[in-house]
């Protein structure tokens, strides 16, 4: 994922001469090719991310499209009122990339997790908050952002995610893609953890279940028309996502429904409210807080029976 | 506009402290102190240095003035007015419930001849610093300068944008300190260690220029030094005293929050030798 958004920043760069990059002293090899298209549209602004925030706003308030790149956590919480106030009061297009979001960065321990950083920043007046599903949603996101005179955030994995759309999709913001289409289930899912899902679907299948799957790639607008046929449609639904149960997509779904008295159950998938203090893998953590396609599919034909 | 009398940018800078002052009373708005003491200051860059067009505040080319403690708003909105970026009547309403003055600038959409919102410090000089670099990709010849409080010092995010603008090389920065020696609670250089503050921006490879910041032939000598031709930003470490122009309130840090009753401002006005 991050070769794909170096990739396609690079030819928006080309295109559009108001794109410049913005980098946290990460990437050192990676936007080569970005700086060759115009070496004074690349800064590395050091570690030092309160700094770059407020430069990157000063940019597009000079008429630029910034794009802000580091460490999810350090793009994020790091520098979170300088988002706020900067960013978002001024409603600039600074346009803020997460790079090893959720628990992409698993062996990293926890400074380098990030599981609030959908939460937080949706928050934020006028702030549009995405998580991709794959490097093909990646950059339809981002050339999506850069149409857009607001303020908006992508949360993206590291590298080596695997294709899910073969084809190129209708991507919108704030409309969810229909992956895998089905009547019984729907499941929710934003950003990187969608291979698990749809393996889970697949088990699910097997067992006689129809699935729908969807690439909530945007958490903030929420896509309520979706939400609203689905609330009807389904005997459950289901949001699946490498981000804290706490304010993350199962949040502003369950902030939707109660809103509008949905009562039709509803099963969130998340990490729970804890640190993971052990070491381990990125698959580790996953199986660790139950988002592994046998956790997910187990728990579905629970409810299911319940239901 | 590029007044170059002394004398009479020293009357304008007289008028405008009587102007703060009086609305601070009626508009009960503090940090009277801080306002007074940066008012010199923006007099010079407003009424001789910057290179701006109030009936076309949107110029891409003009110069940028960020005031980064963003509670010299008081100051910065009775400047702004007399410059023409709007009519001094409509102070009329500051204070007011669904006015756009209060305590601090709004952004830039919500008020003519503001360039960034600010109020929470350390924002202003990477904002400008952005602004710069700005300048630089879109060739465009125009000066930043970002006013900071020495309290606002404390701030990590001014030595990061310190230290970026000096990698940058970016000559088109001037930050101007308010050295009035206060911060809301205490002495400047004792709450944390300011001293030796021309020192620490040499440091940080700025051209540091030390100056009285209460006279107005030595600030326009400093501003127009900037920029300079080394490749370097310029930092100008203005000496104030905190609410400077009023006897009873020089030096004395309770006018950081108090507000002036009306016969402290009969009085302000009296010293102040101003009498509309």
């Amino acid at each position: 994922m991050r070769n794909a958004f170096a990739d396609e920043l690079t030819k928006l760069a080309q295109q559009d001469s108001r794109i410049v990059l913005l980098s946290g002293d990460i990437g050192n090899k990676l936007f080569d090719n970005f700086k060759g298209v115009d070496e004074r549209r690349f800064y590395n602004c050091g570690i030092a991310e309160a700094n770059m925030m407020g430069v990157a706003a000063g940019m597009a308030l000079s008429g630029l499209r910034p794009v802000v790149y580091t460490i999810t956590p350090f793009t994020t919480a790091r520098c979170f009122e300088q988002i706020r106030v900067d960013v978002c009061y001024h409603k600039v297009p600074v346009v803020i990339v997460g790079t090893g979001s959720g628990l992409s960065y698993a062996e990293l321990g926890p400074t380098h997790h990030s599981l609030e950083d959908i939460a937080i920043l949706r928050t934020l007046p006028g702030m549009s908050v995405m998580a991709p599903c794959d490097a093909v949603e990646l950059r339809l996101a981002l050339q999506a952002a850069m149409l857009e005179d607001s303020p908006a955030y992508i949360r993206i994995g590291k590298k080596g995610e695997p294709v899910i759309h073969i084809q190129r999709p209708d991507f919108k913001i704030g409309r969810a893609i229909v992956v895998r289409e089905g009547h019984d289930v729907a499941l929710l899912s934003t950003g990187t953890i969608m291979p698990e899902v749809l393996k889970a679907a697949e088990i699910l299948q097997d067992q006689g279940i129809s699935v729908e799957v969807v690439s909530f790639h945007t958490i903030k607008p929420l896509d309520t028309d979706y939400l609203a046929v689905a609330s009807s449609r389904f005997k459950l639904v289901a949001t699946i996502e490498e981000h804290g149960l706490i304010g993350g997509l199962g949040s502003a779904v369950a902030e939707w429904r109660a809103m509008d008295n949905i009562a039709a159950p509803l099963l969130r998938f998340g990490t729970p409210d804890e640190f993971m203090h052990e070491v381990g893998s990125q698959d580790y953590g996953r199986a660790k807080y139950g988002l592994t396609s046998g956790d997910i599919s187990a728990r579905i034909v629970a409810a299911l029976g319940r239901a | 506009m590029r007044v170059t009398d002394i004398h009479l940018l020293e009357t304008t800078a007289r008028n405008i402290r009587a102007s703060i002052i009086e609305t601070s009373s009626k508009a009960e708005i503090p940090h009277l102190g801080s306002c007074l003491s940066c008012v010199d200051i923006l007099t010079a860059l407003y009424f001789s240095i910057l290179r701006i067009n109030p009936a076309n505040p949107h110029d891409s080319t003009r110069d940028r003035f960020i005031l980064s403690k963003g509670h010299g708003a008081p100051a910065l909105f009775q400047v702004l007015a007399k410059r023409g970026f709007y009519p001094e009547s409509m102070l009329d309403t500051y204070g007011q419930d669904g006015s756009v003055f209060a305590e601090h600038p709004p952004t830039p959409d919500h008020l003519a001849g503001i360039e960034a919102a600010t109020g929470s410090l350390g924002h202003g000089l990477p904002i400008g610093l952005g602004m710069a670099l700005a300048g630089r990709i879109q060739d465009r010849n125009y000066n930043v300068y970002a006013m900071l409080g020495d309290g606002e010092c404390n701030e990590g995010s001014v030595w990061e944008a310190a230290m970026l603008a000096a990698a940058q090389r970016v000559s088109n920065l001037c930050v101007i300190i308010d050295f009035n020696k206060w911060q809301a609670t205490d002495r400047s250089c004792e709450v944390m260690a300011l001293d030796p503050l021309a020192d620490k921006w040499r440091a940080f490879g700025w051209n540091a220029i030390e100056v009285d910041g209460h006279d107005m032939a030595a600030l326009l000598n400093a501003l127009h030094q900037h920029p300079n031709d080394k490749g370097r930003p310029t930092s100008i470490i203005a000496h104030t005293v905190k609410g400077k122009g009023v006897s009873f309130m020089e030096d004395d840090n309770n006018w950081h929050y108090r507000i002036p009753t009306v016969s402290e401002v009969v009085n302000s006005k009296r010293e102040l030798g101003v009498t509309v």
